[in-house]
């Protein structure tokens, strides 16, 4: 009967040690997610003139896309489209890096849609967002 | 020895639930990593950055 009331113990520890890991924050302070932020916030400073002339927009899945080519100038067009795929490709990590500093790398979708409505309400106004009824501007 | 076997279940529904409550995903806690991470990437203050008129 001891070893039972040890059992029971332990296993009363274990249930309060999740719960308390359950309630905690998300870890975001790896080397990995901090590296990736870094390479963001550096590819930041070039796209930010190009959310402010509408030319880069803000899509629904926590993503951005090129919105209206047209508005760059021609000799730019390249780079941009360059600039965008870079940025997805970091976001795309991004989510999937915090999964997995996690421990749960199948949470990837979830925290991904979770970034994608932040995104789009932290957007500064007048930048483009996707909606459901297409792009607009805040 | 009867005991136990009232206990197991006890038991067994207790490490459920322990599971069940890791499996969730922290929403609240998402929204609160995103937005630091926003933060950091648009270097945003908490409020929008005004331009500067000369």
């Amino acid at each position: 009967m001891k070893t039972m009331f040890k059992f029971l113990l332990a296993l009363l520890a274990l249930t309060a040690a999740l719960n308390v890991f359950a309630a905690a924050d998300l870890e975001v302070n790896t080397p990995g997610v901090n590296a990736i932020k870094n390479s963001m916030q550096a590819r930041h400073a070039q796209l930010a003139g190009y959310y402010d002339s509408g030319a880069v927009g803000i899509t629904m899945d926590g993503m951005i896309s090129v919105r209206d080519a047209g508005s760059i100038p021609l000799a730019a067009r390249q780079s941009v489209n360059a600039l965008v795929a870079a940025e997805n490709k970091d976001r795309e990590a991004l989510y999937a890096e915090i999964a997995n500093a996690n421990g749960h790398p199948e949470w990837a979708p979830e925290i991904r849609s979770t970034f994608a409505q932040r995104w789009t309400q932290r957007a500064q106004s007048g930048w483009w967002v996707l909606t459901n009824n297409g792009w607009s501007q805040k | 020895m009867k005991k136990v076997w009232m206990v197991l279940p006890v038991c067994a529904f207790a490490l459920g639930a322990c599971v069940t409550i890791n499996i969730y995903f922290p929403a609240a806690a998402a929204e609160k990593a995103a937005d630091k991470i926003i933060e950091e990437v648009w270097q945003q203050t908490d409020k929008p950055v005004i331009k500067e008129s000369k």
